[in-house]
Formats: structure tokens, C-alpha cells, sequence
């Protein structure tokens, strides 16, 4: 019942006016300010995503610093979580019931992100843009407040096989995975995209996160006679299979996941010259990236930077991330106009059409609707030449 | 117990009672928190303070209590308040029998076996035979318990984190009373012969290695009783929630409150609840050098721990 009158009402914003539309407030929004909560992990095993939050404060106030969003201040409140999911619950209640947030935005990590997922449905305050790649945020049916942003695991293993099909359509595939819900996101989004061609992967061999190596996976695959190599692994264990592979001879065409696509952690301990023809994908500008030296949005990005978050590391793309995704954030608040209720959020969040943050990569646009909570779907991708990562082909994905 | 103590925690209790009526929800379920570190403290205390030897990995208890209490809701229907006794029976057991051989081990070998115990916790959770109870990685989310009907009933505006506020302070209540019967006694004052002077202790007739194993497998209980009221309280258990560093804050917890303080368990609970959250507003760069910074700041002044600092207080004003 609450879901058809979210539909109804998605359907209704569709037709209205916003500029027509009155004043009207839920909890964290005035005249004045909105206030958005956060928590990210600033310590603990995962503080290297803690300059998100940082990129993200930044933002805010370069933004209040320019007049604000509709003339309203963003008063930005984030919390350290240190990546224990018990905390996300303590900081996100204390975030909606004593700070009275409007929303809680950009929350990080899977388990921190589960562990909150009921209270804030049940609550009906907006879990907003999440930053997990798991699939499970995109489930407006069921959890009609929360919603990620990045391109999920499963559409990333679809734009794989857009390719495989494209170019090798008698390929045989080995897979291989992690075995536990990430691993098991890519694989399904794998299978999905493959469709009743299934037939095509020839050996599929999984791995557990607390194996020393995964060498004689490697070996079994290059056994199984396959010719094309999804590789669906941590970097640990990516930069083992990639220096494996190349040690025993066996040269596939190589797909690496998104996790692992780091030149410095990943490509550099498994050999760059071992790397070559390794294909990935990208979906946000890598400021690294040379082909990016003159482009306009780096450019902007870097002047941010600059002067709103001088420590921060400007060769670290999780900087360039927290930029994208509250622009992202600051767009769908100029959408909702005077109208800051909390229902409006996921509303205006819902009803995106073709917007982009330019400091995705061009032609990545971000397309929401009712039965459509997943933003960035699609992916660019690239193969290593030995230096850095080269982009080609077209965008895949929605 | 003389009249003065008794007039105290008289006190303490009408105050604990009367809080959740005072603050908001939040801090209701902070107090919740509060409670359920206070049982796991004083879990810890009874093996370290008392009985001197020294445990990293108490956080493993914690998240089995945690977990028995989670899959015996999920999985089985049990309802909450049953699962609290069969954690710290899950607990006990476990506890004693991980103490039997782990106790030939002596002081820093003893916190090593315990701290690869710790260490161990989280990955034997994402095991993948086990992930059909223990839900893998993603861990397991439970329902949240309703305040009972007759509380309305009475008059109560009794919504339910004050309900499971009430329900934590009644099984701490429990616990506390029966450390306190425990550790008075008979075998409280072995146990700290064994700590003193484990020769004199064995020569005076104390089975050192009884009594080692049992305060361990108390020890144990306690802390599962903890992780099992913290996962009704917080509604969700996963490996991540358990790691080492859960451990080392309980020992934190009881050198700061207090070694061999039975209140001193409550200040350790305060503090681990509260200060990281202080820390973290005073500076987000940072958080872990300024909890640092309060650590040193609380060993170097109160160097018994704040129970001891208060004891010795009353002491001061006792004497002329």
C-alpha cells in the first residue's frame, strides 16, 4: 500500500510544477539551512575511505561559501564509525534522533549500510546514495528509502559481457570469484547478462578470502581450456592471479573487476609489463589520468581542492568520487526546491534524467525512476598499456 | 553490606530507573550500551582483576553470545529474552573449555592464546559451512523486541528502547549480584591468593587450575550475556562488529574503571561508550590520538583505575 502511493505520488511530482509548489518542511530543513548526516569510517581497518567524507565536508562548504542551495545553508554532520556496524547504529540514530537530519547521506561500507537498512526504512528518512557497490540498494519495492549510487556490481559484470558477445562470441569463459556476497553479486550480474548463452563459461573455480593464494585455481583454469578470464577478486589475490597467469603462459583475454583496478596496489605488485591487455572499467575521471590534464571539470575539481581541502591527496580518486557524488547530492536538493520533505528527497532523487556530475567520465549520465533506484549504471572501459589505464569503446550499461 | 552502601545504590538504582524517562530515545539506547559493556566489563574483570590473567580476546565471547542470541531469534523463533541464558550457557561452556588448556599457558603466553582467539573470531563467523546460520559476511539483522502489553497498562509510557533499557538493567541487576555473592566469598579470595601468589595458594589447598578454568568460563558467560543483550539492543550481528579491537577496548574498559573493582565495570563502560564519541567531535583528523590522549590522561591520575581514585577520595576524607 505504501508503495503504490510512493508510485502515485511519483507519478503526480512528474506532472506538478515545482515552482508553484509551497513552502513545506520535514525535520533538518528550514528557511535557513538543511542538515545531512553521514558516518564514515575516519579510523579503523577501512580509514583510507575516510577522505570521502572529508571530500565531501569540503564540498558543502565550498557550496555555502557560493550562497548555499536555494539560498539555504547545508549544515553537513558526519560521524566516525571506524567501520564497526554497531556504531552505524548508534551514530545513525543519534544522527536522526537527537541532530534531526533531513536524510542520512553517503553512510559507507556494506555491512554498516545493512545494519541500518530497516531502522531507516522503518523510520522513512532517506538512506541516501549509499556508498556500496553491493546490488541490494537498488530495491525500491521493498526498502523505498534508501538508495545507492555507484555502478552496481552486477551491472558492472553486464557491461563485461556486452563485450565478450561483441567481440568473442565463441569465447570460453573461466571465472574466477571470492566466495561471499560480493563475489556472488558480480557472478549473478555475470550469469544475468549472459542469459541462455551460460554455456559459455567452461569452468567457474571460487576462492575464500582466507586462502594464502589462489594459484591452483589459476592452474585449473588454464586446464579448462578457457580463452576468455572474468576475474572477480580482491587485490591481493588479483595481483596473484594476474602474475599467475602470466608465469604459467596462459593468456587469455583478462577481465579485472572495478575493486581491483588500482595501478599502485594492484598492477604494480603483480608486474605492470604482466598487466598488459588487462581490460576494467572506470565511470568517474581518474585525475592521474593524463587525458584528463586539460579538462575542464579536473580542471575545477583541482581548484577545490586547492582551497577547500588543501590535505587531501589529489592523486587518490576516492577524492574525485566524493566530489561526483555530492554534486550529485546538491542536484537533487535544487530539484526539490521549497519543497524539503523528506518523501520529496527520494522523489526528486527518483525522477533523474540524464544528469551528470561532469566529472564522470563523458556520456555517463545518471537516469533514476520509481522501479529505478540504481544512479550511475554504466561504465566505460579500459585496458592497461603497460603505464596507465587507456579508455576505449563506447559507455556501457543504461 | 553496610547501611551507607546500601543508601548508594539505592540511589544508583533510582536514577538508573529514572533516566530513560529524562532523555531522548537516542540516549536511552546509549544507556542500553552502557549496561551491556558494564556485564561484559565485569565479565573480563573476574578473569583479569581478580584472577590475574590476562585475556585479548574476549571479544570472541562476545560476538558467540552475540550470535547464539541472533540465530536463535532468526533461525529458530526463539524469542529474545530466552536467548540471553542459553548465550551464557554457550558461553560458559566454551569458556571453560577453551580455558583447560589455554591455562597451562602463563601470563603474556595466556594473553597471545586468547589474543589469536580474537584475532580468529571474525573469520571463523565468514566460514562458508557455518554461512547458513551465521548469514556469512552479511551477517544476520533481527527483529527488535516490543515493549510487553502490560506496561501501558500500569500507566508507563513505555515505548521499546526504554522497554529493552529495563530489561538490560534487570539482567545486569543479575549479574551484578551475583558477581558480588561470587567474588566476596570463598572463592573471590581464591582466586586473588592465585593471582598474588599461585604457590601459597596451592599450598593452602586452592585447585589453582579448577578455579583458573571456572573464572574463565564465568568470565566467559558474562561477556556472552553482554553479546547477547548487545545484538538485541543494536538488532544486527556480523562479523565486521566483532574484530580485535572490540577486545582491546574491554581491556581498556576495566584498567581505566578500575582492576578488581566490581563498579569499577560501570565507570569502564562509561568511558568506552562515550569517550570515542568526544573524541571524535574534538577532531575528525584524529579521533584515535585523542582517545589516546584521554587514555594517558585517565591511567596517569587515577593510576587504580576511577574506582580505585574514588575509593581513595573517601578514604582521604574519612581519615582527619
Amino acid at each position: 500500500m505504501i508503495t503504490k502511493v510512493f508510485l502515485v505520488g511519483l507519478v503526480a511530482a512528474g506532472l506538478a510544477l515545482p515552482a508553484h509548489a509551497q513552502k513545506k518542511y520535514d525535520a533538518g530543513a528550514s528557511d535557513k539551512e538543511i542538515k545531512i548526516g553521514n558516518t564514515n569510517p575516519y579510523s579503523g581497518p577501512a580509514s583510507a575511505y575516510g577522505t570521502i567524507g572529508k571530500s565531501i565536508t569540503a564540498y558543502f562548504k565550498m557550496l555555502n561559501d557560493q550562497g548555499g542551495i536555494n539560498g539555504r545553508k547545508i549544515t553537513f554532520i558526519t560521524y566516525d564509525d571506524s567501520y564497526s556496524p554497531p556504531k552505524t547504529v548508534e551514530m545513525a540514530r543519534k544522527l536522526v534522533e537527537q541532530d534531526e537530519v533531513l536524510f542520512v547521506f553517503q553512510t559507507l561500507g556494506t555491512p554498516s549500510n545493512t545494519a541500518i537498512h530497516k531502522y531507516m526504512n522503518m523510520k522513512k528518512v532517506p538512506q541516501m546514495y549509499v556508498a556500496t557497490g553491493a546490488t541490494k540498494w537498488n530495491d525500491p519495492k521493498n526498502h523505498p528509502w534508501t538508495m545507492g549510487w555507484q555502478p552496481n556490481y552486477q551491472s558492472e559484470a553486464r557491461a563485461y559481457v556486452a563485450h565478450i558477445l561483441k567481440t568473442k562470441p565463441n569465447a570460453k569463459i573461466g571465472v574466477l570469484y571470492q566466495n561471499d556476497d560480493y563475489g556472488k553479486d558480480y557472478l549473478k550480474g555475470f550469469h544475468d547478462g549472459l542469459g541462455a548463452k551460460k554455456s559459455m563459461i567452461v569452468k567457474e573455480v571460487s576462492y575464500e578470502v582466507s586462502d594464502p593464494t589462489v594459484d591452483s585455481q589459476i592452474v585449473q583454469l588454464q586446464a579448462s581450456g578457457a580463452d576468455v578470464f572474468f576475474n572477480i577478486t580482491t587485490p591481493k589475490f588479483a595481483a596473484q592471479a594476474i602474475r599467475k597467469a602470466y608465469d604459467i603462459g596462459w593468456k587469455p583475454v583478462h577481465y579485472l573487476n572495478n575493486v581491483s583496478n588500482s595501478v599502485g596496489s594492484v598492477l604494480t605488485p603483480a608486474g605492470l609489463e604482466k598487466s598488459v591487455g588487462v581490460i576494467s572499467s572506470a565511470y568517474i575521471k581518474d585525475a592521474t589520468d593524463t587525458r584528463w590534464t586539460n579538462d575542464a571539470a579536473i580542471g575545477q575539481w583541482r581548484e577545490f581542492m586547492k582551497k577547500y581541502y588543501p590535505d587531501g591527496n589529489q592523486a587518490d580518486v576516492f577524492n574525485v568520487y566524493g566530489y561526483s557524488v555530492a554534486a550529485t547530492i546538491a542536484q537533487v536538493l535544487r530539484q526539490c526546491g521549497d519543497n524539503l520533505t523528506r518523501e520529496n528527497v527520494m522523489r526528486q532523487a527518483a525522477s533523474m534524467k540524464g544528469w551528470r556530475p561532469e566529472t564522470l567520465l563523458p556520456g555517463i549520465t545518471i537516469t533514476t525512476s520509481a522501479d529505478d533506484f540504481a544512479p550511475v549504471e554504466s561504465v566505460q572501459l579500459e585496458r592497461f598499456n603497460g603505464k596507465q589505464w587507456e579508455l576505449f569503446g563506447a559507455v556501457l550499461g543504461r | 553490606m553496610t547501611k551507607r552502601n546500601f543508601l548508594v545504590l539505592l540511589a544508583v538504582l533510582v536514577i538508573a530507573c529514572a533516566l530513560p524517562f529524562l532523555v531522548s530515545n537516542y540516549r536511552t539506547f546509549q544507556l542500553t550500551l552502557v549496561l551491556v559493556y558494564a556485564i561484559a566489563l565485569l565479565g573480563l574483570n573476574i578473569l583479569t582483576g581478580y584472577s590475574g590473567q590476562i585475556s585479548l580476546g574476549h571479544g570472541a565471547f562476545y560476538a558467540l553470545g552475540a550470535y547464539v542470541t541472533a540465530i536463535l531469534m532468526d533461525k529458530a523463533g526463539v524469542p529474545y529474552w530466552a536467548t540471553v541464558p542459553a548465550a551464557g550457557a554457550v558461553c560458559l561452556v566454551a569458556g571453560f573449555l577453551f580455558g583447560l588448556p589455554a591455562l597451562r599457558l602463563e601470563g603474556l603466553y595466556l594473553a597471545l592464546a586468547t589474543f589469536a582467539l580474537g584475532v580468529s573470531m571474525p573469520q571463523l563467523l565468514k566460514y562458508h559451512h557455518l554461512e547458513k546460520w551465521t548469514g556469512g559476511v552479511q551477517g544476520i539483522v533481527i527483529a527488535k523486541p516490543e515493549a510487553p502489553a502490560f506496561f501501558p497498562w500500569v500507566g508507563l509510557p513505555l515505548n521499546s528502547d526504554r522497554w529493552l533499557y529495563f530489561f538490560t538493567l534487570a539482567v545486569a541487576l543479575l549479574m551484578f549480584a551475583l558477581a558480588w555473592n561470587l567474588l566476596r566469598g570463598r572463592v573471590g579470595r581464591a582466586l586473588v591468593a592465585i593471582r598474588d601468589q599461585h604457590i601459597a595458594a596451592e599450598a593452602m589447598g586452592v585447585n589453582g587450575a579448577l578455579y583458573k578454568s571456572a573464572a574463565f568460563g564465568v568470565s566467559a558467560m558474562y561477556t556472552g550475556v553482554a553479546g547477547a543483550l548487545g545484538a538485541i539492543a543494536v538488532q544486527f550481528v556480523a562479523p565486521d562488529s566483532f574484530n580485535i579491537f572490540l577486545s582491546i577496548v574491554l581491556l581498556v574498559g576495566i584498567v581505566v574503571g578500575g582492576l578488581a573493582s566490581i563498579s569499577g565495570a560501570l565507570y569502564g563502560a562509561l568511558f568506552i561508550q562515550f569517550v570515542p564519541n568526544i573524541a571524535d567531535e574534538i577532531s575528525k583528523a584524529a579521533p584515535w590520538a585523542i582517545f589516546g590522549v584521554f587514555m594517558i590522561g585517565f591511567v596517569y591520575l587515577m593510576p587504580t583505575g576511577v574506582a580505585g581514585a574514588i575509593r581513595l577520595l573517601l578514604a582521604k576524607r574519612r581519615s582527619p
